[in-house]
């Protein structure tokens, strides 16, 4: 079989499984923008997932494609660190705003221009747990879909083997290439970075990044162009600007309310016998157990 | 045309609770628009489904019966879906967030190009003013779901696509029969003026389905660990409980991804939703992704060793301890007080 060309679709997200003191304010809502960035923890199952088919099957590539702002070419190093191969940072104004929609557009016309036999994405991220973007941009493809999957048992003769897990169980489906296949967080996680793919990648820079630096990276840029990070932009992937942003999301904000804890008056009791012992006659008598 | 259309999902030959929690609740918008409440049913074997579902209020069952539509695939319910929704044009959609219907859901959101927004906690009609464009909207589906790992709270709408497409987990809204006595109409699906061969190119080739053996959602006690009870030994301790008072055994999205607990047990934003009539939190710091899962427990007690952690606020009871001391004498107690 020949090399598969694998695209990983992740997402740089803010980490909200981990607020901590610092990121709360003192209204009791959390300060967004004290959250650490990070790679949506189920994308990394997804691109582990394809390291897996390219250490299996011989000249396959992998790529990171991710949409963001310009940091969010971290997370393209942070997977080349882990042994993918290179990446493309979707990155325009126009795509501010997108909903899971219009980024499904976005990043279907990326896709367009990269030819990959599997497309492999977490099932969600984190900061808005949708689902949605994998499916939607099978669909804008018109490729078929696999989601939940825990592992991609094999490919033979351009039909791959998934083992999906569901609530209640697991499933074993096959299905023909190209494809898109959404992986779980019960997926294997991701393998470590590698110190000779550190070395290596370590001066991989975005064109923006590199005019942002007061490093001299031009002789780099120069003499090993596969450092250099591409940044697609609209007009790149001959988006259609109406498809974008506010004006290509069927989906609008009408308002976000923060969150915040209003206290109850609880009573606060201690881990002694006697304390104890009151609180389960309290319930017992009042049929709340037993 | 202009209804509201409920996906119902099919579970062992029957309707899954969540598609009849969404039933319960699409009646309800049904009346508040003065449209019809419709279903849609894709499977096999379904002869007389449609009298399961006419106490909830269901006008027009919509059932596409054939045995290649059992067990669920994307593609061939997705054709159908997409092209029964071009034919009747529903004002609103609405599909469980489980594992079928955040697989379908975008598909036919997409190909449709209307909005979908994900595991809604809140569904509420009501209007909408575009500044922009000095346009009014009446009566939209206002789709509440909380963000950001459930830090904020999101009110969406669709102003100008239809559907109007929203996902709900399961024990979020009630379900409740509305009469049983009610008769809606059957129309079946000639499905294969929706299908072609190439929607069948996934095959199922092996499938171990369980009923789930967490019966979670009828528990009067629910028993909750966090990331704070440290170990699968501890956690031990919190079967022990449950199991005593008769309950079952919860967790947090924290004790879940270290490994402490199995993910049928996660009680949250992302996880089931819950209201026993008491709530044991152990070692539960109360991050509002958990708390969205369980705040309406009748009772809620919290024993954490960090007395201002957060769930505390919310607690009926505080117990200032650690999870293994405090357990233990829980059992002991109970045990003396019930002899």
């Amino acid at each position: 079989m020949k090399g598969l060309k694998i695209v990983v679709l992740a997402k740089q997200v803010p980490d909200t499984r981990n607020v901590g003191k610092d990121a709360m304010k003192a209204d009791g809502t959390v300060n967004r923008a004290a959250l650490a960035a990070i790679f949506n923890p189920e994308d990394l199952n997804a691109l582990e997932q394809a390291l897996r088919l390219k250490d299996k099957y011989e000249g396959s590539t992998v790529s990171i494609l991710t949409m963001g702002p310009s940091r969010a070419a971290e997370i393209i190093r942070e997977g080349m660190y882990r042994g993918a191969d290179g990446g493309v940072l979707l990155t325009d104004r126009l795509f501010a705003g997108s909903d899971t929609l219009a980024t499904s557009y976005a990043i279907s016309q990326a896709l367009k221009k990269m030819e990959a036999d599997i497309i492999i994405a977490g099932r969600q991220a984190i900061d808005g747990d949708t689902a949605q973007v994998g499916p939607q941009v099978a669909d804008k493809l018109g490729l078929t879909q696999i989601t939940y999957a825990e592992e991609i048992i094999g490919i033979k003769e351009n039909v791959i083997t998934v083992k999906r897990r569901l609530e209640r169980g697991v499933e074993v489906v096959e299905g023909p290439l190209p494809l898109v296949v959404t992986v779980n967080a019960s997926a294997p996680e991701c393998r470590s970075r590698n110190a000779k793919a550190l070395l290596k990648f370590k001066h991989a820079r975005t064109a923006t990044e590199l005019q942002d630096t007061s490093e001299d990276y031009i002789d780099i840029k120069n003499d090993r162009p596969e450092l250099v990070i591409p940044e697609w932009s609209v007009v790149d992937v001959d988006a259609d600007p109406k498809e974008l942003g506010l004006s290509g999301s069927p989906t609008k904000v009408k308002k976000i309310e923060n969150v915040v804890f209003t206290a109850k008056e609880s009573k606060v009791l201690s881990d002694n016998d006697e304390d104890i012992n009151e609180l389960m006659r309290t319930l017992i008598e009042s049929h709340t157990i037993g | 045309m202009n209804n509201i259309i409920v996906y119902c999902e099919i579970e062992d030959g029957k309707v899954a609770d969540v598609s009849l929690e969404l039933l319960t609740k699409g009646r309800s918008l049904a009346n508040e628009l003065k449209c019809k409440l419709e279903a849609l049913v894709i499977g096999s074997d379904l002869n007389g489904i449609e009298k399961t579902l006419y106490p909830f209020g269901v006008d027009t069952v919509f059932l596409a019966n054939d045995t290649r539509l059992y067990p669920y695939v994307t593609a061939p319910h997705a054709a159908i879906m997409i092209g029964l929704f071009k034919e009747e044009k529903p004002q609103i959609a609405l599909l469980g967030a489980t594992s079928i219907g955040r697989d379908l859901g975008p598909k036919v959101s997409s190909a449709l190009h209307s909005g979908l927004t994900a595991d809604c906690t809140s569904l509420v009609i009501g209007d909408h003013y575009e500044k922009k464009t000095d346009t009014k909207y009446d009566q939209l589906l206002y789709q509440i779901r909380p963000a950001f790992g459930g830090n904020i709270i999101a009110t969406i709408i669709n102003p100008d696509c239809r559907p109007q497409m929203a996902t709900v987990r399961e024990g979020v809204m009630k379900k409740e029969i509305m009469d049983a006595n009610y008769v809606g109409e059957l129309k079946n699906i000639e499905v294969d003026k929706y299908l072609a061969p190439e929607h069948f190119a996934v095959k199922i080739i092996e499938r171990h389905i369980e009923a789930s053996k967490i019966n979670m959602k009828g528990a009067p006690v629910v028993v909750a660990g966090g990331y704070g009870v440290g170990s699968k030994e501890n956690f031990d301790l919190l079967y022990q409980l449950a199991e005593v008072l008769g309950g079952e055994v919860g967790a947090s999205r924290a004790a879940v991804d270290a490994g402490l607990v199995e993910h049928d047990r996660q009680i949250g934003q992302t996880g089931l939703t819950v209201r026993p009539r008491l709530y044991i939190a152990c070692g539960i710091s109360g991050q509002i992704q958990h708390t969205a899962g369980m705040e309406e427990s009748a009772m809620i007690i919290s024993i954490n060793n960090d007395v201002n952690a957060p769930i505390n606020k919310i607690a009926d009871y505080a117990i200032h301890g650690k999870v293994e001391d405090v357990i233990p004498k829980m059992i002991k107690h109970y045990k003396a007080n019930t002899k």
